[in-house]
């Protein structure tokens, strides 16, 4: 029993967030996010030469062939620095879906060493989000008919952008005709590794609504330290205080559950989807309150285009309703832990013994 | 990270799980906020000593196994899961215990520490004074030097169980002129001693759950100070920290009420469903439950890498008190117009003690810290916001 993670896996997480503090400041993320694209090949390529792309590609695809719990790290970061779809959905959540694919498929190992060298960008079309993150751009979008799984490219499929609040989002109705031309999985082989996609989409979204939260509470105590009414700064006094202790109480406490989801998924464990649900509930949680005291504690501020708390705020909103929202996770929560048999109370929270 | 047990972890998992079952008490303890309950409690305490269970982790020569925190964490886990006896002797075993070990000399560890696991002493605790609660630094009786003594006057209040115990461990001002937390000395003083008076305190649940005590000429040898003269609050503090922190409570404390709150949901569950908000509580009991015990293990695990816990404690101790509430107002819920009855109510369908539980959860965001002080904590050293 180690619930911790190894030295290299922090280490590995400390360069990435350095990396991108200065990469991806938020001025940065603005003109980026203002463009028609809204995505920037150059950051993304930067990114890739860190090694984010390569992380959960095995090894012989040229990757580092770590999984699901270090990526429980890595999204964080993403959320804290606010990276756009693209990237979790390409490098985590597709890259999930090729590895699992069986051999037959003749591009899988081609897929996974161009996601690996980043130059491949993947979008991916599960039922349960009604519109596709960023397939404008992607070579190519995996696609769901029947529980199949399709390979499309771009020049197969029209798409009808949908603006978001969220200005990272490139959000599209993704048109195209099913063909055997595009499957690379029939229905037996497919839904199961679709199952596992959303896992793994809720999981990616849980991890960056976690590191939303913590940015918008940074944001907040920097702020409440230098604003100052009454003749004080305004953090000293205590219903501001209390507001960001309670957010800082809900990120420590929503930490461990997604690592524990992380590592079930990474394990095949059989309640792999209940611990992903109570992840991505924990974190949103979290990511809402921080959202909902940070603005508070901005006071009018909070409420401008101005101030960056609502690109972070704005994120998380949007990110919570992103694979599987409260209901669909809330559902799933409820059906494992009132079912006959579940395995309750003390000693039961790793693994069925 | 590997979140297996090892064979040896699940070894002592079966161990201890056959031992209850082997020799649990066949029938329930009486509450041990009465003096009956309190002695029953003390013998289960004798019984749990002498099969080495009473305190694990202390060292094999204090009676215990050595064993690490996560076999601590599966003690709990087992003997909450067999509904064994209430803990009677905690303020003793995790509060004063940890701090003897960090703070105590050889010979103070030797004369309290196994009397202590097997609770042939046991330990109230004296911090608070009427004018003394969340501002423990104001605390005011005194405990003044006459040679190789202390002379101690004046009064300490809530200390719990105190009508029933043997010792009482706390802070007294042995430096007249100071104030605040300067010139405080850790002292403890048993309750038999000449000049100890015990004026019990009715609580909530009608019982002597606390007690005032006063002190009147009471002589303490300058042996039972912990640490330095005047360096008092030092040593309080660190057990203030053990006490917000994991040992305390356990998650297994909550995951058994949690379990029992999903069956009477589901035995009432006709009736319950009727307000669409009460499975969504039960429902965030579950989970609250589930995050205490992996932030738990997650403790355990960083502190075997050798991290320090600091504030952090504070908003573990805001969670728990929080969860409890959350599980026993969610069964009040469902129990409707019988939640009321007295357990022994012919009519009450109250096996689980949940109005008991009701009550003391109203006293856990006050107890151990309020929450209000637990939230300044965390703002101020976690989040660096600055004082008011
Ligand atoms: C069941 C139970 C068992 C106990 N057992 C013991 C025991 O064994 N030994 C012992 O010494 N004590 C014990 N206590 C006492 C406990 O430690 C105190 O109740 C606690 O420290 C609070 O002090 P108080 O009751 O004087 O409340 P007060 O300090 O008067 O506080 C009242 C309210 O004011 C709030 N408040 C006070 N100061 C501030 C501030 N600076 N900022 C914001 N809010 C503030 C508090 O949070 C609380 O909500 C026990 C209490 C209970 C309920």
């Amino acid at each position: 029993m180690d619930f911790t993670f190894t030295d290299d896996e922090l280490s590995f997480r400390e360069a990435i967030s350095r990396f991108l503090m200065t990469e991806a400041a938020p001025e940065t993320l603005r003109e980026i996010w203002e463009t028609d694209s809204g995505r920037s090949p150059d950051l993304r390529h930067k990114i890739a030469e860190q090694g984010l792309t390569a992380l959960s590609i095995p090894e012989e695809a040229g990757g580092l062939g770590m999984g699901d719990v270090a990526w429980s790290l890595m999204t964080q970061e993403l959320g804290y620095y606010g990276i756009p779809d693209s990237l979790a959905d390409t490098a985590y959540v597709s890259a999930g879906l090729i590895s699992a694919l069986p051999d037959s498929v003749s591009d899988r190992q081609g897929w996974l060493e161009q996601i690996a060298e980043g130059s491949l960008r993947i979008a991916i079309g599960h039922p349960v989000n009604p519109l596709v993150a960023d397939a404008h751009l992607a070579d190519f979008t995996l696609l769901n008919h029947a529980g199949e799984i399709h390979a499309v490219p771009r020049s197969l499929i029209d798409v009808e952008h949908n603006p978001s609040i969220d200005s990272s989002r490139r959000l599209c109705r993704v048109m195209w005709e099913p063909g055997s031309a595009t499957r690379i999985a029939d229905a037996a082989t497919g839904q199961p590794i679709w199952d596992q996609a959303l896992n793994r989409g809720a999981l990616s979204v849980a991890g960056q609504l976690l590191g939303l939260a913590q940015r918008m509470l940074d944001l907040s105590v920097d702020y409440a330290a230098q604003r100052k009414q009454f003749g004080k700064p305004i953090g000293s006094f205590q219903a501001v205080k209390h507001h960001l202790a309670d957010v800082a109480g809900k990120i420590e406490f929503a930490k461990p559950v997604l690592y524990r989801a992380a590592y079930s998924l990474q394990h095949g464990d059989v309640d792999a989807p209940l611990h992903v649900s109570l992840a991505h509930q924990a974190c949103a949680e979290a990511a809402h309150l921080a959202a909902r005291h940070g603005i508070q504690v901005h006071g009018a501020m909070g409420y401008t285009w101005e101030v960056d708390l609502q690109m972070f705020m704005k994120r998380s909103w949007a990110l919570e309703s992103a694979w599987g929202g409260r209901i669909f996770h809330k559902a799933r929560i409820s059906a494992a832990v009132l079912s006959d048999g579940a395995a309750l109370g003390p000693g039961h929270v790793f693994g069925r013994s | 990270m590997d979140l297996t047990y090892t064979p040896r972890q699940q070894a002592f998992r079966a161990e201890v799980r056959a031992w209850l079952a082997a020799n649990l008490p066949a029938e329930k303890l009486a509450s041990y906020d009465t003096r009956e309950g309190f002695e029953q409690h003390r013998e289960w305490e004798r019984k749990l000593f002498d099969a080495r269970l009473s305190m694990v982790m202390w060292p094999q020569e204090l009676g215990g196994r050595g064993c690490d925190l996560t076999e601590w964490l599966i003690f709990e886990e087992e003997y909450y899961a067999a509904d064994a006896p209430m803990r009677v002797n905690q303020n003793g075993q995790l509060l004063l215990g940890p701090t003897l070990m960090e703070f105590g000399t050889e010979a103070q560890k030797k004369r309290f520490l196994p009397r202590m696991a097997a609770s042939d002493d046991m330990w109230a605790q004296g911090w608070s004074e009427p004018n003394a609660g969340s501002d423990m630094a104001a605390v005011s009786s005194k405990a003044i030097r006459d040679g190789d003594h202390y002379v101690i006057n004046g009064q300490k209040t809530w200390s719990t169980r105190a009508s029933f115990a043997d010792w009482v461990f706390g802070l007294f001002r042995s430096d007249p002129g100071s104030s605040r937390h300067h010139g405080l000395s850790y002292l403890l003083v048993p309750l038999d001693a000449e000049g100890v008076t015990i004026r019990p305190i009715k609580a909530l649940n009608g019982k002597d759950a606390f007690a005032e005590i006063f002190f009147d000429d009471v002589r303490v040898p300058v042996e039972n100070r912990i640490g330095d003269e005047g360096q008092g609050w030092k040593v309080a503090m660190a057990t203030a920290g053990f006490e917000r922190g994991l040992l305390l409570r356990s998650p297994a404390r909550f995951q058994q009420p949690v379990r029992k709150l999903i069956e009477l949901y589901k035995a009432h569950q006709t009736e319950a469903d009727r307000d669409p908000g009460i499975r969504d509580a039960v429902l965030e009991a579950w989970a609250g439950a589930e995050a205490y015990a992996l932030s738990a293990y997650h403790t355990v695990g960083r502190i075997a890498r050798g991290d320090k816990i600091g504030a952090e404690s504070s908003i573990n101790k805001i969670v728990w008190s929080e969860l409890d509430l959350k599980i026993h107002e969610t069964a009040m819920r469902i129990l409707g117009a019988r939640g009321e009855l007295l357990a022994g109510a012919p009519q009450s369908g109250d096996a689980d003690g949940w109005l008991e539980g009701f009550l003391f959860a109203q006293a856990g965001p006050i107890y151990a810290g309020a929450n209000e002080i637990q939230r300044n904590i965390i703002a101020e050293r976690m989040l660096g916001l600055p004082k008011a």
